[in-house]
């Protein structure tokens, strides 16, 4: 008797609606049924608002189901789903779904497909050839090559990983280190922990290729702890990597030495800044580093670092393993490859959705989104994580690249895309940023460790219709000082999403008693 | 006089030498690469407002003051972590500058109080005018409110006047390297902390780094507060420890407010201790005598008299005794805690005035092994390095020293060291904190018994000859090759190898072998030693050991290497080159040298004996044989400091003119008839010379409390002795010890006030004095290697006294604690405790924090247990600063066998449980004839520790025709009973009969 494959997402977005319970409710049917079935526990496609989504292989075909809830699961079975019979959840071929199949799946191709911790599964879908090419390249090529694709990195700042990468490369030192930064503190952002949690090998293998080309030799991943299940995905990932020799003393067989751990958040938001990550590494307080000196040429225990983000290294054996002139086809001027945005908030139809660069706001908003869950029209859409910009339905022919939201006074950040209705106080969401930066900062620079709460306070004054005029001259003069002079970006950016509603949602901070009233 | 401004250029000096030109405000400036834009513009005359930099610190950035604008570049950096580059065009000031700077002080304001208890100590408000703010818009909580930490008795911590710049954090961190202070919380939450709880309660060393680096009012001096600001200043020298620091004495009127450790100090570079900065209260404290006080016998009252009474008393009694017993009958003992120009004035007295060489000072009970030691092999008795030289060594041995408690400034550049990533070898029976302390962790422990150096050394030096680690062509270009050649072979036999030795070091013998590696492996091996090598039965043999061990693998004459004596006191150095010692001169010239005492002779006017006096254990021993009487002793409680006080007291008792000169009471002065009240430090004019060699000045910040300096008193005492002597000032003195000293030849006070201080020597060769020595050449000529066999001290443990006991320090109090036992310090360690192993106080069933009763073979005493394993099994470990425990009722009379150096770090022992406590003395009879045993016993320790090889008992006699008075030779040959006395002893006596 030929075994029926399930795919039930063991992701945490997923977990948190019941895929757990479906997956052994669907085992428990099956076996009183006498049927036997195998349960792949894969990553998150990302549609999430699909999850618990159940995934039948039928055929060539993965026939899917969802959202399921444990009640849906006899129903299920009745309808015979195990054969891809139809059912009022069942959503025919997932690979067909318009929402996935329009995406342009880069970094994120084998995610939700694949059994995350399965080398076989990753081979075959074309895992490792780019690290074996890697191999065969030297150090100065690879780095070329990343050059050439234009990558840049993806936590936030955009900087040319390639640039990077040959400041590290060209630093001497006996050791050098590789530091992925995973602690995705942004509200509203996510692909990082569904990418360690779903395909955690491609991290693995963009790591030890950016190692091969720095020269570096010891590789640490830095996850928040919030994220259990990716600390536990992510380490079982690496044992099996060792296993299989892709970390160690000789890496495929070469002589190439490159070993990698992970290392657990302490709580702190800042210690996403890359500084601040590299002090909590060592095991110091989480304080922002004045630079110079470059983490690149200074970084970790004082040794060249090379910093990415999960999305940056894991963009990187896509990229060597089809060229860089593939990844470059896509996107728009200097902002080129995939860019995996992250739809949350108030949305219809949130998760992860990877297209190339220039995709318009309200493509992505009403496209993908297809607005709000509440039903109620869209007010704002807030880019880039809690320090990015509020835009307005005004600004959907926005394109979404990093130059062209810069210019929009905003950012493209990690990539989330926080959608609000109409209900949403955008005075109230400039206090938040404020109190926000009032928690989250390190406390080592004035314009943030003071600039927040003063922010805060005068935020409220002008919600509470004290000199309103008064208090917003301060408050935009308390945005110079903070964006100006503040140590890092942290300080330095709270005052976007300030400014932002401000001038693109003046009337928030009007007449707030006499609204009132 | 003014207050002294040090300038502060904001971060530290760039060490690169390349040097690259920008324009800062129009105005071209020259530095070398690596400066910071905010130092760069200092250089330059510009003041870049800061709140968070300071130049002993390393940029920070936190303030967001010093920002400023970059030709090219975007944004507004912060200028003190920007480092320049060649062209680089800036501008500090800009109308975008001034209104962020002003936005940032808004905030840094609306958080501050309106006031400041410290007024202008605060540059808040100052800083705030500077920039050009004008109002305070905002409103909403503050830190206003928060408690203040009183709980350090010197400084307070104010939080709500903290700024958070971390300033203290980082100097507690980057300068102390205590790690005792961080910062709290997140965002407006961030709150300085000492770790969590109060000041007093944390690891804070209270060395007062942090107070100095406070920009506001968070962190002040208590005596500020209470005082007021200081109107003046005056630039002078610690009288503490050997490191000798340099201060700002800050001074309102004629009141001391706060002692501030100077930059420009070449020994502390502007850091301090708790003891220099704060523990100087002693100074005015109601215990000062400041009255000259007489008595005819020590049953009777103190009387006061006047100054020209007691001298004539003084005088009289000692001209009776030399008129009754002889010329020999007297002498005295000068101070390593008083200024050259003080011990020099004494030696001059005891031998022009007294007209004998018994003349000894209290280095003998420290260091004179170094002095011997370092004398046989580099030629001269000092240190080889500045102290600056460790921040250059790769490998760096600490053996039987405590710096972080004993030299806590220095300790404080060897950690900077440390962490950056000098390896560190620690030779020491306990576990001292350097072992493992924040950020530093000892490559090896080497935890030998107490008594064992020589053995370890030895170890050492052997698996460098045999492994082929030793620097043949430092050895073949600069040593004496006949020494070394016999040294190799001594050194190579199996009895000196780690594993022969491991049985009386008890320490593994590959520990010993990877330590040799390392140390002979080092591009630059430094070695720093303490009174854990000298105060021992082979005190000399072990300097010499460790001078041994730094030729043969070409570890001297350069900067990061050298064999580095951690002197005890501040003035140690100082008090040995002036001529203290019975056997010698000024600038360590033997006294039997002809040409030398004709300089003298023509000088002084007077002829002076070629024999060498009496050391100061000789003086106790002839003090009981009935031929010394009188002693002038100038600063230093023998009665407590010396080992075996029973015998001390007796000895004292035993005189009929004991002098104390001294700022309080003491234990000596007990035993004493004449008292002659001594100046502080504050008092004094003229000159330390700390260990590195570094003569310093020593300003008075106010007149003398007695009315008298003390070189005047000493002068004084001469003149009624028949010997006319006087000075103006210590100027005038030093002028005399140039004339006589070939190393002092170019030291003047008006140099010194040039040019801050200059090490030794100082003459025409070396004008501005000489950092690191043999540089070129040994100032022996070769380097000596000498032999130094191992022999196990005579002090061994038994079934009676099964524990050693070894002796030490506390970074809060210091020796006999007459200063700092009369300071707010007694917090940290209001008494001595006895530290022993949980396995020793288990079987003893002693329970931490009970009495204990301590019992040597020569007395006994009780103290409070402290259970900690900072000892090994086997070893208990105390301090001595209190005179109710008096630790040396158990110390006993061996002693160094070339100098006589007491063996204060062994003691065999027995600890037991008491019912009540502090100890009591009980006085016991002596020997008999204690000056015959002693002669017999040092002899033979001389005989046994000179090597065997050629013909020992020419040295044996030479050594005892160097260091030997007359007398002692005398009775060596005529009353010692022969068949006590060893061969080679013998021999040596034939000898020298047959040489008269």
């Amino acid at each position: 008797m030929i075994s029926t494959k399930l795919y039930i997402p063991g992701d945490s977005a997923a977990v948190s609606v019941g895929a757990d319970e479906v997956a052994s409710e669907i085992a428990k049917l099956a076996e009183a049924k006498g049927i036997q079935i195998e349960i792949i526990r894969n990553g998150t496609r990302g549609a999430l608002w699909l999850e618990p989504l159940v995934e039948v292989q039928v055929g060539e075909e993965r026939i899917g189901y969802g959202p399921v809830n444990v009640e849906d699961v006899a129903g299920l079975f009745e309808a015979q789903f195990l054969n891809g019979a139809p059912h009022k959840l069942g959503i025919n071929n997932v690979d067909e779904l318009p929402w996935l199949a329009k995406q342009d799946r880069v970094t994120f191709r084998r995610v939700g497909i694949i059994d995350p911790l399965s080398m076989i599964d990753y081979e075959a879908h074309g895992g490792l050839i780019g690290l074996r090419r890697a191999l065969k390249l030297s150090g100065a090529e690879i780095v070329a090559e990343v050059l050439e694709s234009g990558l840049r990195g993806r936590g936030g700042a955009g900087f040319p990983a390639g640039v990077k990468w040959k400041t590290v490369l060209d630093t001497q030192s006996d050791i050098k280190y590789l530091c992925c930064n995973a602690d995705e503190g942004d509200s509203g952002t996510f692909a990082d922990r569904i990418l360690m949690e779903g395909d955690p090998f491609t991290l693995i293998e963009g790591m030890v290729i950016a190692a091969i080309a720095v020269g570096a030799s010891q590789g640490i991943v830095y996850i928040r702890s919030e994220y259990p299940a990716a600390i536990a995905k992510l380490s079982a990932a690496i044992a099996i990597a060792y296993e299989h020799g892709l970390l160690g003393e000789n890496v495929i067989g070469s002589n190439f030495e490159f070993n990698l751990k992970v290392r657990a958040g302490a709580g702190s938001y800042v210690c996403g800044e890359e500084t601040a990550m590299l002090e909590s590494i060592e095991g110091k307080r989480g304080v922002v580093r004045s630079k110079p000196p470059l983490p690149a040429i200074t970084g970790l225990f004082g040794k060249p670092t090379l910093i990415n983000n999960v999305l940056t290294f894991s963009s990187v054996p896509a990229i060597i393993s089809e060229g860089a002139s593939s990844y470059k086809s896509r996107g728009v001027s200097r902002s080129l490859g995939t860019q995996v945005f992250q739809l949350g908030g108030n949305v219809k139809s949130g998760g992860i959705v990877e297209t190339g660069f220039g995709i318009t706001l309200g493509e992505l908003v009403s496209g993908y989104g297809e607005g709000t869950l509440t039903g109620k029209p869209v007010k704002a859409v807030q880019i880039g994580g809690p320090l990015g910009a509020y835009f307005s339905t005004k600004s959907y022919d926005l394109s979404m690249d990093y130059e062209s939201l810069l210019a929009a006074g905003g950012m493209l950040g990690h990539g989330g895309v926080v959608i609000f209705d109409t209900a949403v106080d955008l005075a109230v969401q400039a206090k938040f940023a404020m109190e926000f930066c009032a928690i989250e900062s390190c406390g080592k620079c004035t314009p943030c460790r003071l600039g927040s709460t003063r922010g805060a306070e005068t935020i409220q004054e002008i919600i509470d219709g004290q000199n309103v005029a008064g208090n917003k001259k301060l408050l935009l003069d308390l945005c110079e000082v903070m964006s100006d002079s503040s140590l890092c970006a942290m300080g330095g950016l709270t005052p976007m999403p300030v400014k932002s509603a401000m001038s693109n949602f003046p009337e928030d901070f009007e007449n707030r008693l006499a609204a009132k009233v | 006089m003014t207050l002294l401004m040090e300038p502060d250029f904001g971060t530290p000096p760039s060490k690169e030498s390349n040097r690259v030109t920008v324009t800062i405000d129009g105005i071209s400036v020259e530095v070398p690469a690596g400066t910071s834009i905010m130092r760069a513009a200092a250089t330059a005359g510009i003041t870049v407002p800061k709140l968070c930099s300071t130049d002993s610190l390393k940029a920070f950035g936190s303030c967001r003051l010093c920002i400023v604008e970059i030709t090219g570049r975007n944004g507004t950096p912060s200028s003190c972590t920007i480092p320049v580059a060649q062209g680089m065009e800036i501008a500090t000031e800009s109308e975008k500058l001034s209104r962020l700077r002003q936005g940032v002080m808004e905030l840094y304001m609306s958080d501050h109080p309106e006031q400041c208890a410290v007024g202008d100590n605060c540059k808040m408000h100052e800083m705030a005018a500077t920039v050009g703010l004008t109002e305070i818009r905002y409103s909403g909580k503050t830190h206003l409110n928060l408690p203040k930490d009183e709980s350090n008795p010197y400084f307070t911590f104010d939080s709500a006047e903290c700024i958070v710049c971390n300033r203290c954090v980082r100097a507690c961190d980057e300068v102390q390297g205590t790690f005792a202070l961080t910062i709290e919380n997140r965002g407006f939450e961030a709150r300085v902390s000492s770790s969590g709880t109060s000041f007093i309660e944390s690891e804070c060393v209270s060395c007062g780094a942090c107070v100095q680096a406070c920009p506001t009012g968070a962190l002040t001096e208590k005596t500020l507060l209470t005082i007021g600001t200081p109107t003046r200043s005056v630039v002078t020298t610690c009288a503490y420890c050997g490191v000798g620091c340099s201060f700002k004495a800050e001074l309102k009127g004629d009141e001391l407010v706060r002692m501030v450790p100077l930059k420009d100090g070449g020994a502390n570079e502007g850091h301090s201790c708790v003891k220099g900065r704060f523990a100087w209260g002693y100074a005015t404290h109601q215990d000062r005598i400041v009255s000259p006080m007489i008595r005819k016998s020590i049953t009777e009252e103190w009387q006061k008299v006047s100054w020209q009474e007691a001298i004539e008393f003084a005088a009289s009694g000692l001209k009776r005794i030399q008129a009754e017993l002889g010329i020999n009958s007297i002498g005295g003992i000068s101070s390593s805690r008083c200024t050259n120009e003080e011990v020099f004035v004494v030696t001059k007295m005891v031998r022009a005035a007294f007209g004998n060489n018994n003349i000894d000072t209290c280095a003998r009970v420290c260091h004179s092994p170094t002095g011997y030691g370092l004398k046989q092999t580099f030629g001269t008795s000092a240190g080889t390095q500045d102290f600056e030289s460790v921040e250059h060594a790769d490998v760096i041995m600490v053996i039987g020293a405590n710096p972080t408690a004993a030299h806590p400034v220095f300790a404080s550049r060897m950690k900077k060291a440390l962490r950056r990533g000098a390896a560190l070898i620690v030779v020491d029976p306990r576990s001292i904190p350097l072992v493992r302390t924040p950020h530093i962790a000892a490559s090896h422990h080497l935890q030998l018994m107490p008594g064992s150096n020589v053995a370890v050394i030895n170890a050492l030096a052997h698996v460098i000859a045999t492994e082929g680690l030793m620097d043949r062509e430092f050895i073949n270009s600069r040593c004496d090759l006949e020494s070394f050649a016999q040294w190799e072979a001594f050194i190579r036999l199996p009895e000196n190898s780690p594993e022969t030795l491991e049985a009386a070091s008890r320490v593994p013998a590959e520990d010993v072998r990877k330590a040799a590696r390392l140390y002979a492996g080092a591009t630059n091996g430094a070695i720093y030693y303490g009174l854990g090598v000298t105060e021992h039965s082979q005190g000399s043999t072990m300097v010499m050991g460790i001078a041994n061990l730094a030729m043969a693998t070409g570890n001297i004459g350069r900067k990061g290497v050298g064999v580095n004596p951690l002197r005890g006191q501040n003035n140690v150095q100082g008090s040995c080159d002036m001529g203290s010692f019975p056997h010698e001169l000024s600038g360590y010239r033997h006294i039997s040298d002809a040409d030398t005492r004709a300089i003298f002779d023509e000088k002084w006017g007077v002829t002076l004996q070629p024999e060498p006096g009496l050391r100061i254990p000789n003086m106790f021993d002839a003090a009981l044989a009935g031929e010394f009487k009188g002693l002038y002793i100038q600063g230093e409680d023998i009665a407590q400091s010396d080992p075996n006080t029973i015998h001390v007291h007796a000895a004292l008792r035993a005189m009929e003119m004991v002098i104390v000169q001294d700022l309080f009471l003491n234990e000596t002065s007990k035993f004493a008839h004449v008292f002659l009240p001594g100046t502080s430090f504050l008092e004094k004019d003229g000159t330390f010379t700390n260990a590195e060699r570094r003569i310093n000045r020593v300003r008075p910040l106010m007149p003398s409390k007695t009315g008298k300096s003390e070189h005047e008193v000493t002068c004084d005492l001469a003149t009624a002795m028949g010997y006319p002597m006087s000075y103006h000032n210590g100027a005038a003195i030093m002028e005399e010890i140039a004339a006589v000293t070939p190393t002092f030849s170019g030291v003047t006070f008006a140099k010194l006030d040039e040019v801050g201080s200059m090490q030794w020597p100082v003459n025409e060769s070396a004008p501005e004095g000489t950092p690191t020595m043999h540089e070129e050449r040994f100032v022996r000529g070769e380097g000596r290697f000498m032999l130094t066999p191992y022999v196990a001290t005579e002090e061994k443990v038994n079934r009676k006294f099964p524990l050693l006991l070894t002796t030490g320090r506390v970074l809060s109090q210091y020796n006999v604690g007459a200063q700092t036992r009369r300071t707010l310090n007694v917090i940290w360690h209001p008494e001595d405790t006895l530290d022993i192993h949980e396995a020793d106080a288990e079987l003893r069933g002693i329970k931490d924090g009970t009495w204990v009763k301590l019992a040597s073979r020569v007395g006994d005493t009780i103290m409070r247990a402290r259970i900690t394993d900072e000892v090994p099994a086997g070893v208990v470990y105390t301090t001595f600063h209190f005179p109710e425990s008096g630790a040396n009722v158990i110390t006993t009379d061996l002693s160094d066998w070339a100098t006589n150096c007491p063996e204060y770090k062994v003691t065999a022992v027995e600890v037991s449980p008491s019912a009540k406590g502090p100890g009591v003395i009980h006085e016991h009879d002596l020997d008999k004839d204690l000056q015959l045993s002693s002669i017999i016993r040092m002899a033979n320790q001389i005989a046994a520790n000179i090597p065997s090889t050629g013909a020992p008992e020419i040295e044996v006699a030479h050594h005892i025709v160097q260091f030997w008075t007359p007398v002692m030779r005398r009775r060596l040959h005529e009353d010692a009973d022969k068949t006590l006395l060893s061969p080679v002893v013998l021999k040596a006596l034939e000898l020298e009969s047959a040489a008269h």
